[in-house]
């Protein structure tokens, strides 16, 4: 394939490249072919592992052959799934995860494992034990995370879309960081069977994706109960690709809450810009009072590590993985850890174990517990009034590397307004808003479980009238 | 606790928790097959061995089970329970964790016999640790190995109130519990191969107070014997510390059946903090009215209900109900065998209580190991035969000579008889066997003609010699007097 070819194709969407695919223009192994050839040159640490070969797709499968790359959280059948920990290393999964097996079923094979904070704990894939991912938008700063690889590597167009996880922000804000697409489904809406578990009562699988169809499209291939998730859910309906244009009549919350104190100025002046942005569609914002949402960091950061203590017991040295120690069972299972782990697992499995805590319980993760009730019950009150509930997805546009990696606290607040819809168990999107000096600013939308068409409609509106550019790749 | 008195009687009080572990098919949480004594870790799969990212789901044949036995115990069976996480590192817990019920349980609130159930819940088992080396124990081993076969069987967790006064109490108890879960076919209940643990929690106080004592919790006896001796030398050792002017301490005990020692495996101090928080992996169990009618459905009649109609129905003594009852295979056998008396029609049958007889001190000896499932003996040849023996067409003695063959080989008991010559013998054969039974004993016939009665059992012996047992005793007598009042 000539060079001008092969950079078309590498330019196409998702959903464009499956509608060439099966006219027969384009090939699914051709393409697979480009992006692991790119994939295999990258040098932003995006990706941990390549697949050699595209797997058989039939021309008529749904998603065509279309690569798709998987964050290393998922674990694939005789391929290394490391979570991006130590003490995985080495670990091949005796099965696959159901939301990969589901998209190569329909024509998704996988490029390969992208790379990702530890466990998928932190906002900037510098807690990986593989190393950092660079933004491809500005190598000195940080793809977010804890899916950074995955947003890296689509947002730099070596892949041409991806599967991430998010907890609380972790598909969202490194998609806002990275100038792309990113969707934290609804709670249920696709099985977790397979998911190296952070935070099992928020985890969410979703697509980090080039444009708003492209979400669309490997969403409606994901979702589906699961007999091997018991929390899973029956989508209601087929997810419908989005087609709308025009925003008329829809109505939107933007809460005071997420909106304003700790936004940085030139993330505010995107969202005000969209706003207007908005209302030039017939849309209608209004202010709506989320008021239990400033706690909500404060909640998951009891939750998700009181989960995630338990979660990462099992990594012990005794079945798989890494092993240390002199042989005493004691000494298997702190050296195995202590060496294993990162500090950051370290330090939120010391915070889940102490919230756990015989006489803490109550007060750690009873409360948090009342908290994230409360919260969900702001969203419900919200969403009598508005359709859906619009914010910046992340405070900030990346950051340096290494400039909050002393200091947890400001990089935990990089997930401040995504956590409250992880808490609620609601759908969002985080679409490119602009830029702010040059980094892209990511706006997100929130709808009621199940509401992915409407939010995926309302974004592609939007993201039609953004007209957001952002190809850092082909400069 | 009051001021010791020397003197002073104490009344021990005993609470038990039992783990039974459920005849499912498939395992508590994920798609393996339950193991028996299999290759070590040839049933196992990523869930049961606790691999990155799988998830746990709900085995519906063991819910259905624990509902069968929450409704056996009479429980308020949860609208919603709830499972929870237990955390605690240890090599045959591959997960990190157990997954068991916590503060809201399948069922709670109900009563077998005089002693009441505090709470029923459903839980996975752990793994199995083999230590080489000679301390047996996992310290100073020199190695270790994990079996993950029996890891997350599924168990079913009973705890009762502190009802029970004496070891023996307990055992009795225990007893009645094994035999209503075999009945209802949802374990096998076996004590020294494990799929029935107890633990006891056991205190004492000064008879007729009403406040309870401290209490030692004595784990895994596993023999109805080693649990009596267990708690007995728990409560001498309890009565020991109080007389002496000590003060019991709250702690875990290993009770050694060998040497009847009782050692502490771990005091309260050092107890583990487990850090219980609810499963997210899984949905509340909230039974269906479906699913609850269906467990009712299942329920068998339960032993004790069973003995005590035995009882009153069929006025059997109490101990042969009982032991029909409680062995749930005898007392079918023995009511299909009352059935078939009653359905025989013509002439005279054997009544219940002969035909409990018949099974439980001829039928269960002879048969030795054999299950009365697997008996060659049918219930309805055990009825035939009795029947005979009320009917004075065969001799008890003759009759359990047949019962012999029947054990063996099986057969009908009319033609055993028959092709043996066992029937009664004819009245012109049997007095002439009774003559000549006078004529040989001579000087017996002396005795009771000098008003010795009981001389009569040497002739009566004699010709039931000669009969090989064909002959009823009552009538060999009545003869024998009357050929004799006439002689004289
Ligand atoms: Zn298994």
């Amino acid at each position: 394939m000539a060079a001008r070819a092969s950079d078309e194709a590498l330019s196409l969407t998702a959903a464009a490249a499956v509608e060439r695919i099966a006219a027969g223009e384009l090939s699914g192994a051709e393409l697979f072919d480009l992006y692991r050839e790119r994939a295999g040159n990258e040098d932003l640490g995006a990706f941990l592992w390549l697949s050699e070969a595209a797997a058989d797709v039939p021309a008529d499968a749904p998603l065509g052959g279309v690569p798709l790359a998987v964050k290393d959280v998922f674990c694939v059948e005789g391929v290394p799934s490391t979570a991006g920990s130590r003490i995985l290393h080495g670990y091949r999964p005796p099965y696959t995860a159901t939301a990969v097996e589901r998209l190569a079923a329909a024509g998704a094979p996988m490029l390969g494992k992208t790379n990702m904070d530890e466990f998928a704990m932190g906002s900037s894939n510098e807690n990986s034990a593989y190393g950092p991912v660079a933004n491809p938008w500005d190598r000195e700063r940080v793809p977010g995370g804890s899916s950074g690889g995955s947003a890296a590597a689509v947002a730099a167009g070596l892949a041409p879309w991806a599967i991430g996880t998010d907890t609380g922000g972790s598909v969202r804000q490194p998609a806002s960081l990275c100038g792309i697409v990113g969707l934290k489904p609804t709670y249920g809406a696709v099985s977790r069977y397979g998911m190296i578990a952070f935070a099992s009562s928020l985890d969410q699988c979703g697509p980090l994706t080039r444009d708003v169809t492209d979400a669309a499209l490997l969403f409606r291939h994901m979702v589906g109960c699961d007999p091997c998730d018991s929390t899973s859910l029956d989508y209601p309906a087929e997810v419908p690709l989005p087609t709308a244009e025009r925003l008329d009549g829809v109505r939107f919350g933007a809460p005071p809450e997420l909106t304003g104190e700790g936004i940085e100025p030139g993330v505010l002046e995107v969202f005000n810009r969209v706003r207007t942005t908005i209302e030039e569609l017939g849309g209608e914002v209004e202010d709506i009072a989320l008021p239990h949402t400033a706690h909500g960091l404060a909640a998951y950061y009891v939750l998700a590590p009181a989960e995630a203590s338990a979660n990462l017991s099992r990594y012990d040295g005794v079945r798989y993985g890494m092993r240390a120690g002199d042989g005493d069972l004691l000494s298997l299972y702190e050296e195995t850890r202590a060496e294993g782990f990162g500090d950051e697992v370290k330090r939120r499995i010391m915070l889940g174990t102490y919230a756990l805590s015989s006489g803490y319980y109550e007060a750690y993760y009873g409360r948090a517990q009342r908290v994230r009730t409360k919260i969900a019950e702001d969203f419900r009150a919200a969403f009598e009034r508005v359709d859906l509930v619009l914010t910046p997805t992340s405070p900030s546009v990346a950051f340096r590397l290494g400039e909050r990696t002393s200091d947890p606290l400001s990089m935990y607040l990089s997930d401040y307004c995504a956590v409250p819809m992880s808490l609620a168990g609601i759908p969002a999107i985080s679409i490119p808003g602009g830029l702010s000096d040059g980094l892209p600013v990511g706006i997100q939308l929130a709808g009621p479980a199940f509401s992915e068409p409407r939010i995926l409609d309302a974004a592609h509106a939007l993201e039609r009238a953004v007209g957001f550019t952002g190809e850092p790749w082909r400069a | 606790m009051p001021e010791p008195v020397a003197d002073r009687p104490y009344e021990p009080v005993i609470g038990l928790e039992i783990h039974v572990q459920l005849a499912t098919r498939t395992k508590m949480f994920c798609g393996c097959a339950l193991s028996f004594g299999e290759e070590p870790n040839t049933r196992t799969c990523p869930v049961c061995l606790g691999h990155p990212g799988v998830l746990p789901t709900v085995n519906a044949q063991a819910v259905h089970f624990a509902l069968m036995i929450g409704l056996a115990l009479g429980c308020e069976i949860a609208p919603r329970s709830l499972f929870h996480r237990k955390n605690y590192f240890y090599p045959d817990l591959p997960k990190g964790y157990q997954i068991s019920q916590y503060d809201v349980p399948l069922a709670r609130n109900g009563a077998l016999g005089d002693v009441r159930i505090h709470r029923v819940h459903l839980e996975e088992d752990a793994a199995k640790l083999v230590h080489a080396g000679a301390s047996g124990r996992i310290h100073g081993a020199a190695g270790s190995v994990v079996d993950f076969n029996r890891g997350g069987t599924p168990l079913v967790e009973i705890v009762t109130e502190p009802d029970l006064r004496s070891a023996a109490e307990a055992s009795e108890w225990l007893r009645l519990l094994r035999a209503t879960l075999r009945r209802m076919g949802v374990s096998d209940v076996n004590m020294e191969e494990g799929s029935l643990r107890c633990d006891a929690n056991v205190s004492i106080r000064p008879a007729g107070e009403a406040t309870l004592g401290t209490k030692a919790e004595l784990k895994n006896m596993n023999s109805f014997r080693f649990l009596q001796r267990g708690i007995d030398a728990e409560i001498a050792r309890q009565e020991q510390v109080v007389r002496g002017g000590g003060t019991v301490t709250q702690e875990t005990l290993h009770f050694d059946p060998v040497t009847g020692d009782i050692s502490s495996l771990r005091s309260k101090e050092e107890a583990h903090d487990y850090r219980y928080f609810p499963e997210p992996d899984l949905v509340p169990l909230a039974p269906t009215e479906a699913m609850l009618s269906r467990a009712d459905d299942a329920l068998p009649e339960l032993p004790a209900a069973r003995a005590e109609r035995l009882e009153r129905d069929l006025e059997l003594a109490p101990e042969t109900a009982r032991l029909l009852a409680f062995r749930g295979e005898l007392g079918d056998f023995f009511e299909a065998a009352v059935a078939a008396a009653n359905g025989g029609g013509d002439g005279a049958v054997a009544g219940p209580r002969a035909l409990a007889s018949w099974v439980t001190v001829e039928l269960v000896p002879r048969l030795g190991d054999t299950e009365p499932t697997e008996s060659p003996v049918t219930p309805e040849a055990l009825a035939k035969l009795a029947g005979m023996v009320s009917a004075k067409a065969v001799s008890q003695s003759a009759a359990k000579q047949v019962l012999d063959v029947m054990a063996i080989d099986g057969g009908d008991p009319e033609a055993l008889i028959v092709e043996r010559g066992l029937g009664m013998a004819a009245a012109d054969e049997l007095g002439a066997i009774v003559d000549g039974a006078i004529e040989q004993n001579a000087a017996a016939v002396e005795q009771i003609r000098s008003g010795n009665e009981k001389a009569i059992g040497a002739i009566v012996g004699a010709v039931m010699r000669e009969t090989k047992g064909r002959a009823d005793g009552g009538e060999v007598q009545r003869m024998i007097r009357q050929r004799l009042t006439v002689d004289g």
